[in-house]
């Protein structure tokens, strides 16, 4: 095992499965010469050429619409956003285009695409530059979300998606790219739709991922210091969800809570609670707790910012509000 | 000029007390010096002055609420002053703090969630119940009717099944639903007075910490009932003396003689102390307290008398001033008046002994060979024993024997 960041995580798997598959190439804006605005790609300019890595205009449409079109032809295009919050820009090449066309062709062409956006808030880049609006996509059948909380999970799971034949979109954190982690040293894959339990418990179940299960692991060690085991389920993948480590935790457990960065309303955590009651009706012990962001526009502020994200004292103070 | 009258602190440790009565309510005038409330504090209810003369404005406690020492009470002054709200000390400090405009986040929301069952029952027939209580019910054939709830909001839940399982809640088996409001004697729940708290800490402390033993000794009382009856035909109605008058003269010349059971354990110390105060056990309505007669043994018997009764006076209608219960080295407990044979009492910490007395009854005695009847009274005497021993309590008692039965001695 070797203990890496996720920034270097991400662009290990980029670079293995390019240079296992020519087909593979990336598009986005600042990708090439200047390196990734988050330096994820620094090098591959010199090391594939202008021809795989490939700088856009800042034309988010013409970027995805670009990839969906190389992915039906038969190539594998690694599309970046800048940031999530420009993929409104794209919103119809996103949820439209990529997750229906071999739907609506009755399968002549297949979209094998990757988007990997970043997303979420704490850097103070204001208000429609920090949103995680990972639920509006993963509403959509067709389109594979994956968001990772860690770097082992990151490297896996951008090879799954690269090698996937199915669009994908590949959510990262803005804040999250010097999280270092174990990571195996012999090639490795983390399949789409499996979540994880992160640390055992046997007291509360609480279900997150991405920025929520860094979050909820220090949640779990203050609980854990006043003799509360919190079992810490991670979705990884937030399409197609997978319940079953959730379903089977909480059977045990009878209490959940839902650690999410983005808004409670119409959230991750309302789709899992509302699975939770549906398939686990009868091992509810208490009503399923959301945490989320508060429900308002991301502040610049530094100390407003902080105060609107979820945050480990939240965190905690959910697992014993369902513990009462 | 409106002045604010606080809660005041009447005694070294008290940190609040609760608003008994208003005795001039709203509205109506009081002059400085008159009585404005009646407040119970851990040990007794006292009447508080005002401190001010004009109209009460506003009261701003209501009876029966609990107040913290210094918190405004009340507010005098002129008819028709505009007064504000006195703030409270600890204003709401999160909602004002960091978000100016923001609505209310629903985590606040939910914290203030209250936690606990409202108390009666729900309605009709509604049981709260998380659906794994329900179903654990459902499959051990528990009646939830039958459990009490301690989740949120009086929820039964999983925990509560289990308990009414393991047998630690009273259970009844399902057979047919049974009506919830059937006409049977029901369970009265009081909830314990600030005295009887009181009370019940100070025993706790003196059987956790005081080693106790007891002498007990049968007093002859022939003497001293004779006594009484020709002083008190001396008397006027009112004035007459009890026999525990003569016993506190009794017991307070004794412990002249043995200082060591006037006194207080001091960590590696015994203090004796320089003033002989007998407390005197008076019950009261809920728990009972001990009024201090201080140097009862350099006072005639009648002064005794008057000072105790005005003291008992006091404690029954709720009048008492601290310094009759302050101060007492050494108490006297006197169940005499119930035709009690004997008892033990706890001692009062920090006292090294208390003296338990029975009633003087008239019983079978041997005198001379013969049995004839006499007067007899038993007293016990509970001792601290890292202060004294059985050998000086028992001189004690025989000391103390002996100014009963020659209770001329009383008078010298």
């Amino acid at each position: 095992m070797s203990r890496i960041t996720m920034r270097e995580a991400i662009s290990q798997a980029l670079m293995e499965e390019m240079d296992r598959d020519p087909s593979v190439f990336i598009l986005g804006e600042e990708v090439g010469v200047w390196g990734g605005t988050y330096a994820v790609t620094k090098g591959f300019y010199d090391r594939y050429g202008a021809d795989r890595v490939k700088d856009t205009p800042i034309a988010e449409n013409a970027i995805i619409g670009a990839a969906i079109g190389a992915a039906m032809v038969g190539q594998r295009p690694v599309a970046e956003l800048m940031t999530i919050n420009f993929a409104f820009s794209a919103m119809d090449y996103i949820v439209n285009q990529a997750p229906k066309l071999r739907y609506m062709f009755g399968g002549q062409f297949s979209v094998p695409m990757v988007i990997r956006a970043v997303g979420g808030g704490g850097r103070q880049l204001g208000a429609t530059h920090s949103q995680t609006p990972d639920a509006i996509f993963a509403h959509f059948p067709g389109l594979k979300v994956v968001s990772p909380g860690t770097p082992e999970d990151a490297k896996g799971l951008l090879k799954s998606a690269i090698r996937s034949d199915d669009p994908v979109l590949f959510i990262e954190h803005a804040t999250m790219y010097q999280v270092r982690g174990e990571v195996p040293e012999q090639e490795y894959l983390v399949p789409i739709g499996v979540s994880k339990v992160q640390r055992p418990g046997r007291d509360v179940t609480v279900v997150t991922y991405c920025k929520g299960l860094e979050l909820s692991m220090k949640a779990a060690d203050e609980l854990a210091a006043q003799g509360i085991e919190a079992e810490v389920v991670d979705l990884r993948t937030l399409r197609p969800l997978d319940m079953g480590p959730v379903l089977e935790s909480f059977r045990k457990t009878n209490r959940a809570v839902v650690v999410e960065e983005g808004w409670k309303s119409y959230g991750v955590g309302s789709e899992v609670a509302s699975r939770i009651y549906e398939e686990a009706f009868d091992y509810v012990d208490a009503p399923v707790r959301r945490v989320a962001q508060k429900e308002v526009p991301l502040p610049y502020n530094r100390s407003l910012e902080q105060a609107a994200l979820p945050q480990v004292p939240d965190i905690v103070a959910a697992v014993k509000e369902v513990l009462a | 000029m409106a002045e604010t009258i606080i809660m005041p602190k009447l005694g070294f440790d008290m940190a609040e007390g609760t608003l008994v009565r208003w005795v001039r309510a709203e509205g109506e005038q009081v002059q400085k010096g008159e009585v404005l409330a009646e407040i119970e504090t851990d040990k007794a209810t006292v009447e508080v002055e005002s401190s001010a003369s004009g109209t009460v404005l506003r009261t701003l406690a209501d009876q029966g609420d609990v107040v913290p020492v210094s918190t405004p009470i009340a507010i005098i002054g002129e008819p028709g002053e505009q007064v504000d709200e006195p703030t409270a000390p600890a204003a709401a400090g999160e909602e004002g703090a960091a978000q100016p405009a923001t609505p209310p986040a629903e985590a606040r929301e939910a914290a203030s969630r209250p936690a606990r069952a409202e108390g009666g029952a729900p309605e009709a027939g509604f049981i709260k119940a998380s659906p794994l209580a329900r179903r654990i019910a459902r499959e051990r054939q528990v009646d939830l009717g039958a459990v009490e709830g301690t989740g949120p909001g009086g929820r039964i839940v999983r925990r509560d099944i289990e308990a009414a399982l393991s047998g630690e809640r009273e259970l009844k088996p399902t057979a047919a639903p049974k009506p919830r409001l059937e006409a049977q004697p029901s369970d009265e729940r009081l909830p314990l007075t600030r005295l009887r708290q009181a009370i019940g800490r100070r025993m706790v402390e003196a059987k956790q910490q005081v080693p106790h033993f007891y002498v007990t000794r049968e007093v002859r009382m022939g003497a001293l009932m004779e006594m009484r009856a020709r002083a008190n035909a001396a008397l006027p109605e009112g004035e007459k003396l009890s026999v525990n008058d003569f016993l506190v003269k009794a017991v307070a010349l004794a412990l002249r003689e043995f200082p060591n059971l006037n006194a207080s354990l001091d960590g590696e110390q015994v203090l004796r102390h320089g003033s002989v105060n007998v407390g005197n056990a008076v019950a009261v309505e809920g728990g009972l307290l001990t009024v201090v007669c201080r140097d009862a043994d350099r006072k005639p018997l009648r002064q005794i008398s008057r000072e105790v009764r005005a003291m008992a006076e006091r404690v029954r209608s709720g009048k008492v001033r601290p310094e009759d219960i302050e101060g007492s080295t050494f108490s006297i407990s006197n169940l005499g008046m119930f035709e009690v044979e004997d008892f033990i009492a706890i001692i009062n910490p920090p006292e090294a002994a208390i003296l338990a007395v029975g009633s003087a009854l008239e019983v079978p005695v041997v005198e001379d060979g013969e049995v004839r009847p006499g007067w007899r009274m038993k007293a016990t005497i509970s001792v601290d024993h890292r202060i004294s021993d059985g050998a000086e309590a028992a001189r004690f008692m025989q000391s103390l024997a002996g100014y009963l039965e020659e209770p001329v001695r009383l008078m010298l």
